[in-house]
């Protein structure tokens, strides 16, 4: 069997050797649990000064305590913790009162050669978050942790064995990352992928992370292990690494669930693993099995005491907490009668507001959706509630074509205008699609003959005879009217 | 107020116009010079002291004062930073390593009007109590140089016994500053956890750490204290309170004062000679109107098993950070793991290797609840204990050492003999309270004893009330012309 990953639409199919492991039809499930790192939107870094900024010149945006020179000590920074806490409310988890933990490793990238992090008494403990299809996934914990710098190996194939030497830029050394774990409640790519982006906007709404992962702020780990259909035990998981993009996730995921099956349907089982995915070969590679895993040595950070923040202050953040994305789906899909899942897109462009409030203004929801959905993918700009509702009042009462509609929409985007001011512009009021039928029309009723000859022609002629209907309407109008328009109509009268 | 100690007289002759800065730094440097074979410094900063006395004799010109330690030299322990000044831990690893920045401490002696003169000896990353460890060799005690001066502070204990400077700061993690200090006949303090900022103090175990002075008297040792407590927002361990003014409680007698002698510190383990000087010391505070009794502090006696797990397993911690990436020694190798193996193989000493060893040992997988885990349950019984003896009592006296000043090498084949040095000290340590070592007389040899009051946590002035008088009992005590450390005596 190659080991390229297929098509890969699909990773629950049937699959097996017969007379080895599992038998042949046996289905497949994947149970996926994600460890999303995000880094969190503050000034400075999460125990000292330096500026928490992306993509500086190496080892500029550094200070001694980031750098963990001998002697000095970190100091929690507030905002981290307050952004934490906005987090952990949006994902209904308990905001406790937690410790602060070194987890230790030598790492070149990692000053002190501990991480400070916390362990057993994280800050968000529990909650969930809710996919836009209603499915809702558990959040395990998000807790407080620090990143470590980057560490460049030059040389050989890239890999720390075998680099003719390494450098480490420190500028990220420190960051304030939040760790958001989720129950292993996801079964597939596509769902593992939207629960990433329904994250992504909560941090996004919340403010506390640009969730770029281009620029590594947001970073999703993923566990993945495979199990027959209606098997009750989970199958051992192998952990994946480096995953750097949306579309990557999803063919990290499918490539590994691929190769675990392949390995239980001959009958060898999966080793838990820690894998990295090379995005240059799509396919993951084994780094360090559950034996050689490192014993971090836990223990409560000496250094710091912990952290227990004040009620009052956690019910302040709670009570200006701004709409979270499910909220706003609910919201939209309440008042229109729509699945939530429906209006989905409308929200994650954040547009609900100006859909609510055009609809509040009396234009029809389903054209409102219909606009949002087909023809403000690039945002709606200048555009105002109101001028949407009358603009779907004009559609409606046929005083603009569907073709003018977009157009003057485009401009009202542009310049915020009513939709009158755009289509007087236009001249789109000469030939309002009621007063085009009635030029059609006459224009028919002038010229019986090419009439019949249109009617009863063959393709050829027929479309000859349209192009003779259509100039003529193109110049009682003046050139106003628009083409498909016409066409429609001399159709509809043609009763073809 | 009559200076009651060479700190408190110089900061007052200097204040006052009487000395100049710069003769008494040249003072203290050529007492520096000439005391060279006690090996008491690593780096003494000679241009750089004799700069601040110029400008400090400037200010006093100028009609301004210049701090409570105007013009005082002051001996800075090696492992407390100064910026663009050599910072070794008398350690291969950081030698040549210079702070971009200053401890806390550092500032505030300046914004005082001290000197620091030099860098002081130490045992390596402060894990000793000999200074043997020093990978620079070992400091001698002035007293007798066939003997050590204590550790892990003993080249500030053997500066100040030696009148090279009237004060050094140490750092105390188990006794490092009392024990040194007790040996070579001087006062020794370590303040409640979090009073004095760590900010700057190379960690050796951070829950357990505290700077604090060693000084001639108690008098200057709450002088430097209040120059160095106090709140620091860089140190989240810092405690919010002001430190205060401890000179009121100096003079105020130990009428009525209850004082209690630990059982489990004073008996067992301990040299006749010591246990003699405890008793009287106990004796002339009696005679002086405290109530002296007998208390118990059952959970002490695991003391020193719970620090010889929780020190080794913040140290194991605290000095992964040397590895050769950034700063110091650095031993080349094919990859960055055999280069910090290679690193760290040279760069530290026997005794840093064996307590990172044993501190990664307590803190593994599988053997954390029965090592660091039970040490940490030890902690919480010692505060327990603690907090019922001072229901009972207002102080406690124990010895601060269980033998006067041993001879090198005697106990550096056996790393638990020497462990046993800090028997009586580290209890303070585990409870983060606060302790003072005060000169008792002699013991065996001659040689100096140290008998410790220890306090409740933020019970500073209680504890340089009893200290005080306890002083003033051993100088009333002390035939006269027999000298010593006391430049005068502040009793009628």
């Amino acid at each position: 069997m190659s080991d390229r990953p297929g098509s890969g639409a699909d990773v629950i199919w049937a699959a097996g050797s017969p007379g080895l492991g599992a038998p042949a039809d046996t289905e497949w499930e994947m149970v996926i649990g994600l460890e999303v790192h995000a880094e969190l939107l503050t000034r400075s870094k999460l125990f000292s000064g330096s500026p928490n900024a992306f993509g500086g010149e190496p080892n500029t945006n550094i200070d001694p305590v980031c750098m963990g020179l001998p002697g000095t000590l970190p100091v929690l920074n507030r905002h981290a913790v307050e952004l934490a806490i906005r987090v952990g409310l949006s994902l209904g988890s308990l905001v406790q009162p937690s410790v602060f933990a070194r987890k230790n490793y030598f790492y070149p990238d990692m000053p002190k050669d501990y991480q400070i992090s916390q362990y057993d008494r994280p800050i968000n403990v529990g909650g969930s978050l809710e996919l836009p299809t209603g499915k809702v996934i558990g959040i395990v914990r998000a807790h407080l942790e620090e990143d470590t710098g980057k560490t460049t190996h030059m040389g050989g194939a890239g890999r720390i064995d075998d680099a003719a030497y390494s450098l480490v830029d420190y500028n990220r050394a420190g960051v304030p990352l939040l760790e958001i774990v989720s129950y292993p409640d996801l079964r597939s790519p596509a769902e593992a992928r939207e629960y990433v982006t329904e994250l992504r906007s909560t941090l996004l709404a919340v403010g506390a992370s640009d969730g770029k992962m281009e620029e590594g702020s947001l970073r999703v780990d993923a566990n993945v292990s495979v199990r027959p259909v209606g098997a009750g035990e989970f199958g051992t998981r192998c952990e994946i690494k480096n995953v750097n993009s949306l579309r990557s996730l999803g063919r990290a995921l499918e490539y590994e669930a691929r190769r675990q099956i392949r390995m239980l349907s001959v009958g060898e089982p999966v080793t838990q693993q820690t894998r990295h995915w090379n995005e240059d070969t799509g396919r993951t590679s084994a780094l360090r099995t559950k034996e050689e895993a490192t014993d971090y040595r836990y223990f409560p950070e000496p250094d710091l005491v912990p952290l227990d923040p004040d009620p009052a202050w956690v019910e302040r953040i709670r009570a200006e907490l701004p709409l979270l994305p499910r909220e706003r789906r609910h919201r939209l899909a309440g008042l229109i009668g729509e699945d939530p899942a429906r209006v989905s897109l409308v929200t994650e462009r954040g547009q609900d507001d100006l859909a609510l409030a055009a609809i509040e203004a009396g234009a029809a929801p389903a054209a409102v959706l219909k606009h949002l959905e087909q023809n403000l993918a690039d945002g709606s700009g200048e555009l105002t509630a109101d001028g949407l509702a009358e603009l779907i009042g004009m559609e409606a009462r046929g005083e603009l074509t569907s073709n003018q509609v977009k157009d003057v929409l485009a401009e009202m985007v542009r310049t915020g205008e009513s939709p009158a001011t755009v289509a007087r512009r236009a001249g789109f009021e000469a030939v309002a699609a009621g007063e085009l039928a009635a030029v059609v029309d006459r224009i028919i009723a002038e010229h019986p003959e090419e009439w019949r000859r249109l009617c009863a022609g063959d393709g050829r002629e027929r479309k000859k005879m349209q192009g003779f209907f259509t100039g003529q309407v193109m110049r009682a109008t003046k050139g106003q009217a628009n083409g498909r328009d016409v066409a429609t109509l001399l159709a509809d009268r043609a009763g073809s | 107020m009559t200076a009651a100690g060479p700190a408190l007289a110089i900061a007052a002759a200097v204040r006052g116009g009487e000395r100049s800065a710069t003769s008494v730094v040249e003072e203290s440097l050529a007492a520096i010079a000439s005391g060279a074979e006690l090996a008491a410094f690593n780096t003494v900063t000679a241009e750089a002291a004799l700069a601040r006395a110029r400008r400090i004799d400037d200010a006093v010109a100028a009609g301004e004062d210049p701090g409570c330690l105007a013009g005082v030299p002051v001996a800075l322990k090696d492992n407390i930073c100064t910026r663009g000044v050599a910072t070794t831990c008398s350690s291969r690893i950081l030698e040549g390593w210079e702070p971009p920045y200053d401890a806390t401490v550092v500032g505030r002696l300046n914004a005082a009007g001290g000197i620091v003169v030099g860098k002081t000896n130490m045992d390596e990353f402060a894990m000793g109590s000999s200074t043997e460890n020093s990978a620079f060799g070992p400091t001698l005690n002035p007293c007798d140089p066939a003997r050590v001066p204590g550790g892990s502070s003993g080249g500030s204990a053997a500066a100040v016994a030696a009148a090279m400077t009237p004060v050094a700061l140490g750092s105390d993690t188990g006794g490092s500053i009392r024990q040194p200090a007790a040996l070579c006949g001087v006062v020794g303090m370590k303040p409640t956890y979090g009073r004095v900022s760590r900010y700057g103090l190379v960690a050796f175990a951070s829950s357990l750490d505290q700077i604090g002075p060693i000084t001639c008297t108690v008098a200057d040792a709450a002088l430097v204290y209040s120059a160095i407590a106090g709140h620091d927002p860089l140190d989240s361990t810092s405690i919010p309170e002001p430190a205060g003014d401890m000179s009121g409680a100096l003079g105020e007698g130990v009428a009525g004062l209850r004082v209690g002698i630990v059982a489990e510190l004073s008996g067992e383990g301990i040299d006749g000679d010591v246990s003699a000087r405890l008793g009287a010391a106990a004796e002339s505070l009696a005679s002086l109107g405290a109530e002296v009794g007998e208390v118990s502090v059952p959970a002490a006696v695991y003391g020193l098993s719970a620090y010889f797990l929780i020190a080794p397993a913040e140290a194991s911690s605290n000095l992964a950070r040397y590895d050769g990436v950034r700063y110091g020694l650095r031993v080349p190798a094919a990859t960055a793991a055999d280069m910090n193996v290679a690193t760290r193989t040279a760069g530290f000493g026997d005794e840093v290797k064996r307590r990172i060893m044993l501190g990664t040992f307590a803190l593994s997988a599988g053997y954390y609840d029965a090592y660091y885990g039970k040490a940490l349950k030890v902690r919480t019984l010692v505060l327990r204990d603690f907090a019922a003896a001072y229901e009972r009592f207002d102080v406690l006296l124990a010895p601060t050492s269980p033998t006067v000043a041993f001879r090198f090498g005697e106990r550096t084949g056996n790393p638990l003999a020497m462990y046993l040095s800090d028997a009586c000290t580290v209890a303070s340590n585990l409870a983060g309270h606060p302790a003072i070592s005060v000169p008792a007389g002699s013991g065996a040899d001659g040689l100096p004893v140290g008998v410790q009051v220890m306090a409740p946590a933020l019970g500073e002035a209680v504890m340089f009330r009893a200290a005080a008088a306890l002083e003033r009992a051993q100088a009333d005590r002390r035939p006269a012309g027999s000298g010593g450390a006391t430049a005068g005596s502040a009793s009628p």
